[in-house]
C-alpha cells in the first residue's frame, strides 16, 4: 500500500472520533453553554463501549450503550450548570478528570485485551474506481453513517425551526426566556446530546479504530475536538473540514514515521496537538485584529 | 365603568412577595376591551412584579387573575400568549444575529415566506413598516420596537402590553408609535401602556392606575388630571423642583476633544469621525442621540477604555491624555458614570464596600498594598447616607439592588470623589423619577461647585432640563454645539433622525 493509499484509506476512520464529539459540542456551545469535559466523556464512552463489545460481540449494543451513558454522564455537568449555577469551566473540568478516571478504573482488567472490529465495505459501483475507490470509497459502516448524519445536522442547524431555536437560546438567553422558550431544558437537552455524541466517539476509538483497550487511549482527542468547534465557527461544514484535516495530519505522522524519517517518534505524535495549539493562536489573532 | 361585560383582564387582591421585599401587596386592576389603561409608578414600585404576573412568568402568592370573567392560572408567558396577551419588552427580547422573520418565526407559527408577507401587511395597515429580510442587528431603536410590536400582532392578542415604550425614542417616532397604539384600539385591542412619563400618559391612556410601593395609591382617568397630580400619586408628594440653569460665566475649558476619529472595534459598532467638543467647568454639556450612534465610542474613548489615534485628539486638565489608559485620567480628576451600571460601573457579585474601593482608593483606603477595611466601609456608609442609597448596608452585594438604587450609588461614588470632569452616560435609564430628579439634582450641584460636567443621554427631556449646552451625536457625527436655551426638543429631535433642514 503506497503512503497515498494509506492516507486515502485511514484519514476519515482517524476523523471520525474528532468529529463525533466536536458536532456534539457545537450543538452544545451553540445553545450558549461550554463543557470542557469532552476528554472524560469519550474516555468513558470508550471503556463502556469496549466492555460491551468483549462480552456481548455486538457494536450496535456497544454504540448505544456508550452513547446513553455519555449522555447520562454529561447529566452530571448539567445538573452542576444549570441547576445549581456552579461555574461552568470548573464543573466542566472536574466532569473531565471524573471520566478519565472511571474510564481507567472500570477498564483496569481489561488492559491490553483485543476485540474484532467493522469490516470495510465499498459503495456499490463506486469502489471500483481507482485508487480512491478501494481506499477513500471503502470505509465501515459507522463512516458512512456519521457523514449522513453530518449532513442532517447541518440542515437541522440551518434550515429548521428547531434550529433557529438553537441560536436564539444561545444568542439571548433572556429573550428566548422571555418570549417562551423553556432555556434550561433545551440547554440540557443540548448537552446530553452532546455527552452522547462524546460516547459514539470513545466507542468508535475504542471498539473500531483500534479494537483494544488501553488505559488512557483518548489520548487528548477531546481538547482537539474542542479546538475544532472553534476552528470551525461553530459552522457544521467547517467543523467537519478541521476534523479530516486532523485526520489526515495525525494518519499523515504515522505514515511518515514508517517511511522511517529521521524525526523522533514524539515529536511526529506530537504534531496534531502543536497544530491545535496554532490553530487557537491564529483564531485569536485575526478575531483580535477584526475586533 | 360599565357593569354588564366583564372587564377584559381583572386582577383581584394580587400579592407577590421576593424574600422580604414586598413587591406587590393587593393590587385591584381592571382593563376593558378597547380601553388604553396606564399602570404608572416608579421604577420598584412593583409595575415590573405586576406586569410578570398578567404575563405568565411569575405567580401570585395571593389573590385571583381573570380573563373575560374566568378565573386563569398562568404559569409560562405561552400561557399568557394563548389567551391572547402579548408583551413588548423594555429592553427588547430581540435576537440580534437573526433576520426579523426570523425573529418574528421564533414565536409565531407558519411557514417565513408567508410570515414576512404577513409583516408587510401589518406594516401598512399601522404604520409598522419594517423590511422582513433585514438583519435585526442594522434596525434602528424605533424599528426594533416596531418588530416586537409586530411578533405580538401576529399572534392576534386580546391585550397588548407595552412597557415604557417610549424611553428610547426620538419624539417624532413617539408619535408615530401613538397613533400607531390609537389605531389597535379602534380595532378593539386592550392595550396596558406602562410608563412614567405623565405627559405621554395624559394624551395618550382612558384610564390610569397608580402604584406605589407596591400597592395600588389611585385610579384617575389621567385626561382629567395634571401632570403634577399624577406625579403626587406617584411618588407621594410633590415632585422635587430644579433650580432654574442660572446664567453663569463659564470657566476654563477642562476637557477638549478635536478632530477625534475612531474607526469601530467591533462589527456592531460605529464610527467617529472628526468630532470637536469643549467643556468649560461650571458648565453641563450635553450630548442627544438615539444609542448605538456611536455614543459607546465616544464614551470609552473619553474614560480611556479605548485609546485614540493620538494623544492630542482629547486635552482633559491642559494634558494630552488621548493615549493614556483610564486609571492616569482619572489621576488628573476624572470620574465616569459608565451606562451599563452592572459589569462595568459596579461589580454585580462584589459587595457596595468593595464597589467603592474599585474607583475611590485613592481616597485612603489601601495602605502598603492592604485594604484598609473600616476606611472603605466608612466610605461607603457615607455615600449611601448622603445619596439616599436604599440598601441594608455596605455589604449588600451590588448585583441584588435596583437600577434605581444602585445608579445612586455609582454616582454618589464617583461625586464623592471631587471630580474637575464627569462623564455621566445615560444618567437615569431605568431609574424612577423619584430617584432621577434626585440624581439630576446632584448634577447640578456638582456644576455649580465648578466641575465640568459632560451628559450623554436618550432622554430629551433630561437634558433640556440640566444641561447648558447642547450636541447631537448621529451616526457618528457630532453637531455643532446648540444652546439650549435657545433649541426646542423638536430641532433636537430633527438632528436625531437626520430631518434637519
Amino acid at each position: 500500500m503506497s503512503a497515498l493509499e494509506f492516507l486515502l484509506a485511514g484519514t476519515l476512520a482517524a476523523a471520525l472520533p474528532l468529529l463525533l464529539a466536536a458536532l456534539g459540542e457545537m450543538v452544545v456551545e451553540r445553545t450558549g453553554v461550554l463543557n470542557l469535559g469532552l476528554e472524560g466523556m469519550m474516555a468513558l464512552g470508550a471503556v463502556i463501549a469496549f466492555i460491551c463489545v468483549y462480552h456481548s460481540g455486538s457494536h450496535i449494543l456497544g454504540f448505544a450503550v456508550a452513547a446513553l451513558v455519555s449522555a447520562a454522564f454529561a447529566m452530571i455537568f448539567a445538573g452542576l450548570v444549570l441547576g445549581v449555577r456552579a461555574n461552568e469551566v470548573a464543573a466542566g473540568l472536574a466532569i473531565g478528570v471524573l471520566g478519565l478516571g472511571l474510564s481507567a478504573l472500570f477498564g483496569k482488567t481489561y488492559e491490553s485485551q483485543t476485540i474484532k472490529g467493522l469490516p470495510d465495505f465499498g459503495l456499490p459501483l463506486l469502489s471500483n474506481i481507482p485508487v480512491i475507490g478501494p481506499t477513500l470509497l471503502t470505509q465501515d459502516l459507522v463512516v458512512w453513517l456519521t457523514i449522513i448524519g453530518t449532513v442532517v445536522l447541518w440542515y437541522v442547524l440551518n434550515k429548521t425551526k428547531l434550529g433557529l431555536i438553537i441560536t436564539a437560546v444561545g444568542e439571548n438567553s433572556v429573550a428566548a426566556r422571555a418570549i417562551g422558550y423553556p432555556v434550561v431544558a433545551i440547554r440540557c437537552a443540548a448537552v446530553a446530546f452532546g455527552g452522547a455524541m462524546c460516547g459514539l466517539a470513545g466507542a468508535y476509538a475504542a471498539t473500531v479504530y483500534t479494537p483494544l483497550w488501553a488505559d488512557g487511549m483518548i489520548a487528548g482527542r477531546g481538547w482537539i475536538a474542542l479546538a475544532l468547534v472553534v476552528f470551525g465557527t461553530w459552522q457544521t461544514g467547517r467543523v467537519a473540514f478541521g476534523a479530516v484535516l486532523f485526520g489526515l495530519l495525525s494518519i499523515g505522522q504515522l505514515s511518515v514515521q514508517a517511511m522511517g524519517v529521521a524525526l523522533p517518534s514524539q515529536l511526529l505524535s506530537s504534531l496534531p496537538y502543536l497544530a491545535t495549539i496554532l490553530m487557537l493562536v491564529v483564531i485569536s489573532r485575526r478575531r483580535m485584529s477584526l475586533g | 365603568m360599565t357593569s354588564q361585560a366583564p372587564a377584559l383582564l381583572r386582577l383581584s387582591g394580587v400579592s407577590k412577595r421576593y424574600g422580604a421585599v414586598q413587591a406587590n401587596s393587593g393590587i385591584d386592576l381592571a382593563v376593558l376591551a378597547g380601553s388604553i389603561h396606564a399602570v404608572l409608578g416608579e421604577n420598584g414600585a412593583g409595575k415590573s412584579t405586576l406586569m410578570k404576573m398578567i404575563y405568565g412568568v411569575e405567580q401570585p402568592d395571593e389573590g385571583q387573575i381573570l380573563w373575560n370573567g374566568a378565573q386563569v392560572q398562568m404559569t409560562r408567558p405561552s400561557d399568557a400568549q394563548a389567551l391572547g396577551i402579548g408583551m413588548v419588552f423594555q429592553h427588547f427580547s430581540l435576537f440580534e444575529t437573526l433576520s426579523v422573520v426570523q425573529n418574528v418565526a421564533l414565536m409565531v407559527p407558519g411557514k417565513q415566506a408567508d410570515l414576512a408577507a404577513k409583516i408587510k401587511v401589518l406594516g401598512e395597515q399601522f404604520g409598522l413598516t419594517v423590511d422582513p429580510g433585514a438583519m435585526v442587528h442594522r434596525l434602528s431603536v424605533g424599528e426594533r420596537q416596531r418588530v416586537e410590536i409586530i411578533r405580538c400582532l401576529l399572534l392576534e392578542p386580546k391585550l397588548l402590553i407595552l412597557d415604557e415604550p417610549t424611553s428610547v425614542l426620538p419624539p417624532q417616532s413617539v408619535r408615530l408609535l401613538f397613533a400607531t397604539l390609537r389605531s389597535l384600539q379602534e380595532k378593539g385591542m386592550a392595550i396596558l401602556f406602562i410608563s412614567h412619563k405623565l405627559d405621554e400618559i395624559r394624551e395618550l391612556c382612558d384610564e390610569a392606575t397608580v402604584l406605589r410601593g407596591g400597592r395600588v395609591t389611585g385610579r384617575v382617568d389621567p385626561r382629567q388630571h395634571s401632570a403634577a397630580d399624577l406625579a403626587k400619586l406617584m411618588i407621594g408628594h410633590e415632585m422635587p423642583k430644579l433650580d432654574a440653569a442660572k446664567t453663569r460665566a463659564a470657566g476654563e475649558v477642562c476637557l477638549s476633544i478635536s478632530g477625534l476619529s475612531h474607526r469601530p472595534k467591533t462589527r456592531f459598532g460605529t464610527a467617529l469621525q472628526s468630532i470637536n467638543l469643549d467643556l468649560r467647568a461650571g458648565q453641563i454639556v450635553g450630548i442627544a442621540g438615539i444609542s448605538g450612534n456611536g455614543q459607546q465610542e465616544l464614551a470609552a474613548l473619553i474614560s480611556g477604555e479605548a485609546l485614540s489615534e493620538r494623544a492630542e485628539m482629547i486635552t482633559l486638565m491642559g494634558q494630552k491624555v488621548g493615549r493614556m489608559g483610564p486609571a492616569q485620567r482619572r489621576a488628573l480628576g476624572f470620574a465616569f458614570v459608565p451606562e451599563e451600571r452592572l459589569g462595568r460601573g459596579a461589580v454585580p457579585e462584589m459587595s457596595l464596600a468593595d464597589n467603592s474601593l474599585l474607583t475611590a482608593h485613592r481616597l485612603g483606603m489601601l495602605r502598603g498594598g492592604f485594604i484598609r477595611r473600616a476606611a472603605e466601609r466608612a466610605f461607603t456608609k457615607d455615600c449611601i447616607a448622603e445619596f439616599d442609597v436604599r440598601t441594608p448596608g455596605p455589604e449588600a452585594e451590588a448585583g441584588a439592588m435596583s437600577g434605581g438604587n444602585l445608579q445612586k450609588f455609582i454616582i454618589g461614588r464617583e461625586i464623592m470623589l471631587n471630580p474637575k470632569v464627569m462623564l455621566v452616560s445615560q444618567p437615569t435609564w431605568g431609574v424612577d423619577v423619584g430617584a432621577a430628579a434626585a440624581i439630576r439634582r446632584r448634577l447640578l450641584q456638582l456644576r455649580d461647585q465648578g466641575a465640568a460636567l459632560l451628559v450623554i443621554s436618550e432622554e430629551l427631556e433630561e437634558l433640556f432640563e440640566i444641561c447648558d449646552i447642547l450636541h447631537v451625536l448621529r451616526a457618528g457625527q457630532l453637531s455643532a454645539p446648540l444652546q439650549a436655551a435657545n433649541t426646542t426638543a423638536q430641532d433636537i429631535g430633527a438632528h436625531m433622525i437626520g430631518a434637519q433642514a
